[in-house]
């Protein structure tokens, strides 16, 4: 396999962007990736796009998107693991130019999100959950993962104001975060008092409904360090990919996301690293709980210790590990085929040391964990500088 | 030759639902929607009453305040409303027979979601001061839809306002000062032939529809005739909730007091096309000689209409010949629960 870096990203404001469409929006940032990659051609371009069809209508997003960028003729494809579409493009193109199947990948994640009403958006999301076994019965993804609160609470003790601090730290990050939805402050009493959306989980502890996109530039350690002039290589050392059953049902334990666990065991394998190389990490909180079991399924805490971590702010900006840098899906916002790029682009950023108010001092090697559903899918990279 | 209101009337029905008694049925989360929405209760219209006879009702007395306008000088009649009772038929018609002023009158309906009461304010203003009528209506009137266990159900209500314009300056009220309208095409909110309740965008009806608008209309108003927030009396805005009329009034720098007398929606809800109307009756009940209102409505769609209004000395001689605004939202409420609610307004309905 040969070396992979990312040599440009291209990140845009997330929101309610109720005035561009999703190829605008995709366009910006696949244009700002180029761009800050110095690069105008490609050989493929990954686009990671969760439900254009329930979202905006249109299918058939590759071809499209790739005229959009005035490149009709290059190979171009859509990849769909629900709200881990975005880290699957990037694990796409990562194989790409590993193998040498390509030399340069667009690596692009994009959802258009508001075009549809809460309800019709409720809808979409929820066709990640097993319909069969949960959706057509009445269940939404806040349930879901409130069924998951419910299980760590019991078994660990963990507690709504844990929950809370998620939502705190990284709404407290996103105020540094310029593309953010949601530039808030928020308090432990203010996660406490927003209405209950699923017991135990408030609105506050719940990720927003996003527009957005985002894009990384992938070519080899040689093309990057001819690109990059000065600017230091990151490169990608590990790549992991891992399921679970779609249905909470089938679980043998609910207080665990076994996805994740397998996705970083592998991403740590092909990097040959440990937990505890790890500088800053961007971690799939698309509610609160999630971030917890994730820091806990990754290794960065035992079995239910990571929701009294973020309490002792060890994964605040300036703690021990710093988490979700960027704000988080909570308040950087969820435009759900993005994040996983998104994700890495903010890793990409901490690693040369262009993160700006939110810079981790330091920072070599981070990792980025992007979750399909309730945990059905996860999939986790491991970045390096040189 | 000044042009204003001769006459004006308000009309709410009696009865009320609590939006804890909403809320119970749908599982919501009551103190939720009261903190967001701003809203306490909403008026019900009775089996009696429909877009139609609240417009008679406001008429009458909107003609009891007019110092003895006689109904056959009025020469045009209009209802704004997104609740007439016929899709093809006019409400104007039967209110105009109602009041005796048939048939020398020019007649229509009006629709623009919640603005078509101001639009008929200003068309008849209009006919008034280019000569083509003596007197002219403009009605403001509607039983608001709102879909069962959906946010507009906190705050569809029922309500009817009525002003008679004139140009017979010892009759004159509140004087037009001026007028300004500003509209796009923006989809926020919208009910298709057929369709029984409106769908909106939610927090689409928000931003880029209500707020701009509303912002851009008034802004425009200010700047015609020169004025500035501090100059106001009152002001009034459109009331879709408690939230947004406060909202709106305070980001362009008008202070609780200016906006409170005219601010209904917290206990009356949302009365579409009658609802910024009705609160500009609420502000003539109250309002002082000399004093400016400036009255900004919203309709879904999007547009708005601003006017600025001088109150005259005769406000005070005539304001007492009908009853008031205030005191038929706050005095003999009839309080329903869910089940009456859902009867009275249709919501039960037969397999066909």
């Amino acid at each position: 396999m040969r070396d992979v870096a990312v040599v440009g990203i291209g990140t845009n404001d997330f929101g309610e962007l109720w005035e561009k469409s999703l190829r605008s929006i995709w366009a910006e940032s696949a244009l700002a990736a180029l761009s800050d990659a110095g690069v105008d051609s490609v050989d493929l371009i990954t686009i990671g796009c969760m439900s254009p069809g329930l979202f905006v209508g249109q299918e058939h997003l590759a071809s499209l998107l790739a005229d959009e960028l005035g490149m009709a003729g290059v190979p171009a494809s859509r990849v769909e693991s629900a709200c881990a579409s975005g880290g699957l493009a990037l694990r796409t193109g990562f194989a790409e130019v590993a193998s040498g199947l390509s030399d340069t990948v667009l690596v692009t994640g994009v959802e258009k999100m508001t075009d549809v009403d809460g309800a019709d958006a409720t809808y979409a999301l929820g066709s990640a959950a097993d319909q069969e076994w949960e959706g057509f019965h009445g269940i939404t993804f806040p349930g879901l993962y409130a069924m998951l609160a419910q299980v760590h609470m019991q078994r660990y003790g963990t507690t709504s104001e844990q929950l809370a601090a998620v939502a705190v730290k990284n709404h407290a990050n996103g105020l540094l975060n310029p593309h953010a939805q949601y530039h808030l402050k928020v308090s432990v009493e203010d996660v406490l008092a927003s209405t209950m959306v699923a017991d135990p989980l408030h609105l506050l502890d719940c990720s927003p409904v996003t527009d957005g996109a985002a894009a990384l530039v992938l070519t080899t350690v040689e093309r990057a360090k001819e690109l990059g002039g000065d600017r230091p290589v990151v490169k990608i050392t590990g790549s992991g990919l891992a399921t679970d059953t779609i249905t909470l049902a089938n679980r043998e334990d609910l207080s665990e996301l076994c996805a994740v666990q397998l996705a970083a065991e592998r991403a740590f394998k092909m990097a040959d690293k440990k937990p505890e190389d790890l500088h800053v990490v961007e971690v799939h909180d698309c509610f609160t709980i999630a971030e917890i079991m994730a820091t806990e399924a990754i290794g960065l805490f035992g079995p239910g210790h990571g929701a009294s971590a973020v309490e002792d702010g060890q994964t605040s900006l300036h703690g021990k590990i710093p988490v979700n840098t960027s704000g988080g899906l909570k308040s950087k916002g969820h435009p759900v085929g993005a994040t996983g790029v998104a994700q890495a682009a903010e890793i990409v950023s901490q690693l040369r040391g262009e993160a700006g108010q939110r810079q981790v001092e330091g920072a070599r090697v981070g990792l980025a964990q992007n979750m399909g559903g309730s945990g059905g899918s996860s999939i986790v990279h491991i970045l390096e500088v040189e | 030759m000044s042009v204003g209101i001769v006459g004006y009337g308000a009309f709410i029905p009696r009865r009320r639902i609590k939006l804890e008694e909403i809320a119970k049925v749908w599982g919501a989360d009551a103190p939720s929607y009261r903190r967001g929405l701003q809203l306490n209760e909403k008026s019900v219209p009775g089996a009696d009453e429909d877009t139609v006879t609240m417009s008679v009702e406001a008429t009458r007395n909107a003609l009891a305040r007019s110092g003895g306008v006689d109904p056959v000088d009025i020469g045009a009649l209009y209802i704004g409303s997104e609740s007439h009772p016929y899709a093809v038929k006019p409400s104007g018609t039967i209110v105009a027979e109602a009041i005796g002023a048939t048939p020398d009158i020019h007649i229509a309906d009006f629709e623009f979601a919640c603005k078509a009461g101001t639009e008929t304010m200003f068309v008849a203003q209009s006919l008034v001061k280019a000569g083509e009528v003596k007197f002219a209506v403009g009605i403001g009137a509607d039983t608001s839809q709102g879909a069962p266990g959906d946010a507009l159900e906190y705050s569809a209500a029922a309500g009817a306002a009525a002003f008679i314009f004139g140009n017979d300056e010892e009759r004159i009220l509140a004087e037009v000062v001026d007028t300004y309208s500003w509209t796009t095409d923006t989809p926020d909110f919208w009910r298709r032939e057929y369709m029984h309740y409106p769908r909106h965008g939610s927090r689409f009806t928000g931003e880029p529809a209500y707020f701009r608008t509303s912002m851009n209309s008034a802004k425009g108003m200010m700047e015609k005739v020169g004025l500035e927030p501090k100059d106001f009396a009152h002001a009034i805005f459109h009331q879709p909730n408690g939230k947004f009329p406060m909202r709106v009034g305070k980001k362009l720098g008008f202070s609780q007091e200016q906006l409170e007398t005219g601010w209904l929606s917290p206990w009356l809800g949302n009365t579409y096309s009658g609802a910024s109307p009705m609160g500009f009756t609420a502000v003539l009940d109250i309002a002082k000689p000399g004093d400016l209102v400036l009255l900004t409505s919203f309709g879904s769609g999007a547009g708005s209409d601003s006017f600025v209004f001088k109150i005259t000395d005769r406000i005070e001689l005539v304001r007492g010949r009908a009853p008031m605004t205030r005191p038929q939202l706050d005095e003999n409420q009839i309080y329903v629960d869910y089940g009456t609610y859902a009867k009275l307004r249709g919501k039960i309905r037969m397999a066909e």
